[in-house]
């Protein structure tokens, strides 16, 4: 099933279980431009799954103001990008509502904010936000990285009661792999998708595939990468990163987002914080996404890039 | 409306912390709109929303707590003036962003229709919103979807501290409603029986699947806050425009329509005393304890405040 496809069925098990489940946003009734709403609106109705105009302030709001009202909304934003257009009624109106009405309403809703490069398509259409979000009290950020995680994270955000950032990646979409629609997996839990001794590798979202790579790479050389895929950024899984940097006393974090005041920094920070862990950060450089592909490459974290950086850090001696 | 009146001439003079927001003068257009609804009904409000608030039925008293920031208040002193609402009467909040009140009602509209039944959203705004991008969105949202909404421009006519006038271009709020395909009406919002006559036509219609618009043109008595003496205004203007006092224009409808003075004097003397008693028992509330800031932030990565 791919990714998409993934989702998808989390969003129609959902939506048959609980009539408060309604999907908003553009081009939602024709399947989503990725196809990750397909055959939903001939199944649920105009009704239950919106199309509405470009109006991303007024489809964050009004999500906020159905979730108020009794709904679950599910918001389409097409790219994190565009989602900007609307960060106020997300940072303002849905992280806020709950506490600012002493608890009287909440607006637990799912927006989907699709993150990461996006080949070919340069600035505008290329980031990833994901530390903005992690820094607003409120709200969940996560951030599936395999089909599995995409219809197992959505089941589980749909689930949580509250907002929740779902940061699906652009470039995964016909992501193919098996998937077991039953299967929970708990927001906040890190999957270690590959284990290792001499240097913990934390990541997440498509990089996952980059440090596997690199962890290859690595191998041939003598060093032993253990991956770790966060999966879910707010919460993150402290525990599993920690045992991780315990044992094997290197922590690289590796993301797509530009590599200053990225989330990677927060990671890292809290690891030196609790470890004697060396640790290092490997991001994007801070320049916007160029349209060419030589300059667009500048801002892809490459296996080799992450290779490079886990060979470094293992010369380095443990503390 | 004699409880709003009261409600804000106490607050005028009250110690409440921060930003404080005084509809005075403008109650005749909460009052002569929110006496069509019924407790079902929804109702979004802006940084100036006590009297809309008290007018949807809330109880002075849990409000006055909430001003005061006390444990006993409506949002549990999370929210103060800004944030003040009582879901239990279908109010569902201020809003301390202007024009952000107008996508909550279209989604909060939405989820009327998908109960069912025929409740409806009153969503209030100030002039200043028509300038924000919102009220466009929608706007044409609710007329395309046919949303169950009576928006409501109060226009005081003053943005903050500069004239709405002076920066906005075009005929007004209805001009624009109009454009969008919300039909509407204006009316003198200092007098509560046109406001009532004409925010009942337009919720019958509202009633049936059809947004329409309320554009109530009114006066801010006070500042732009309560510490803003609104020095900037002219004074002439000023004046003139205080002659017309909703509470005054108020009584003279009463009285032509033989309602003795005695009863309008009572109202008052009760208005006053609900206000006395809301005051007494907000300075006597204890404040939030402590714990409570982190309580209703997320339920997932609860107690994760730190790292």
């Amino acid at each position: 099933m791919s990714y998409a496809r993934a989702a998808c069925a989390a969003l129609e098990d959902a939506m048959r279980a609980d009539a408060r489940v309604v999907v908003l946003g553009e081009d939602v009734g024709r399947g989503g431009v990725f196809g990750q709403y397909r055959g939903l609106q001939p199944a649920f109705g105009p009704e239950r799954v919106i199309d509405t105009p470009i109006s991303e302030s007024a489809i964050l709001g009004a999500a906020v103001g159905m979730a108020l009202a009794g709904l679950k909304p599910v918001v389409e934003m097409r790219v994190v990008d565009f989602a900007l257009c609307a960060i106020d009624e997300l940072v303002n109106q849905a992280a806020k509502a709950r506490y600012m009405f002493g608890g009287q309403g909440r607006a637990a809703m799912v927006a989907r904010l699709p993150n990461g490069l996006w080949s070919g398509s340069a600035a505008q259409h290329s980031q990833s936000l994901e530390a903005w979000f992690a820094h607003i009290p409120g709200l969940v950020v996560v951030a599936p990285g395999t089909p599995q995680d995409n219809c197992s994270l959505l089941a589980a955000s749909l689930a949580c009661g509250d907002p929740v950032v779902y940061l699906e990646h652009k470039e995964l979409w016909g992501l193919e792999d098996e998937v077991d629609a039953s299967r929970t997996v708990p927001l906040g839990e890190a999957e270690t998708v590959r284990a290792g001794e001499d240097v913990t590798v934390v990541t997440w979202s498509r990089t996952r595939y980059a440090a596997l790579e690199a962890a290859k790479v690595a191998e041939a050389q003598g060093v032993s990468m253990e991956v770790i895929d966060l999966r879910t950024l707010w919460p993150w899984d402290r525990d599993a990163v920690l045992a991780s940097a315990a044992r094997t006393g290197r922590v690289l974090v590796a993301h797509e987002a530009v590599q200053v005041a990225g989330f990677g920094a927060e990671i890292a920070a809290v690891v030196a914080e609790r470890t004697d862990a060396r640790v290092m950060r490997l991001g994007a450089p801070r320049i916007p996404v160029g349209y060419a592909t030589t300059l667009e490459d500048q801002s892809r974290i490459a296996p080799r890039a992450i290779a490079d950086a886990g060979l470094a850090l293992a010369r380095r001696p443990r503390r | 409306m004699g409880g709003v009146a009261a409600f804000g001439a106490t607050l005028a003079r009250a110690n409440v912390r921060g930003p404080l927001h005084l509809s005075t003068g403008q109650e005749a257009v909460a009052a002569g709109v929110c006496a069509h609804l019924r407790k079902t009904d929804l109702l979004t409000s802006t940084h100036r929303g006590h009297g809309h608030t008290l007018a949807k039925g809330a109880a002075m008293d849990r409000m006055m707590a909430e001003l005061f920031g006390r444990a006993t208040g409506y949002n549990r002193g999370k929210g103060g003036s800004m944030h003040i609402a009582d879901f239990s009467v279908g109010m569902l909040g201020a809003n301390g962003v202007v024009a952000d009140g107008i996508p909550i009602a279209v989604g909060a509209a939405h989820a009327l229709r998908a109960h069912g039944g025929d409740d409806v959203v009153a969503c209030f705004f100030g002039d200043g919103a028509i300038n924000r991008g919102p009220f466009l969105e929608g706007l044409n949202w609710a007329a395309v979807r046919s949303l169950p909404i009576l928006f409501v421009c109060e226009d005081n006519r003053w943005a903050a501290t500069t004239e709405t006038g002076t920066t906005t271009a075009g005929a007004g709020a209805l001009a624009r409603a109009e454009a969008i395909g919300v039909p509407g009406r204006k009316a003198d919002g200092n007098d509560v029986v046109d406001v009532w006559q004409a925010a009942g036509g337009l919720l019958s219609e509202v009633r049936k699947g059809a947004p329409r618009m309320l554009h109530a043109v009114t006066y801010r008595v006070k500042g732009h806050v309560s510490v803003d003496a609104a020095g900037y205004r002219d004074a002439v203007r000023h004046d003139k425009a205080l002659e017309r006092d909703p509470m005054v224009i108020a009584a003279a409808s009463m009285a032509a329509l033989g309602i003795p003075r005695e009863k309008l004097e009572a109202i008052g003397r009760e208005a006053k005393a609900e206000v006395a008693a809301a005051l007494a028992a907000a300075n006597a509330a204890p404040l939030p304890d402590p714990k409570a800031a982190y309580e209703e932030v997320q339920d997932t990565g609860a107690g994760r405040w730190r790292e």
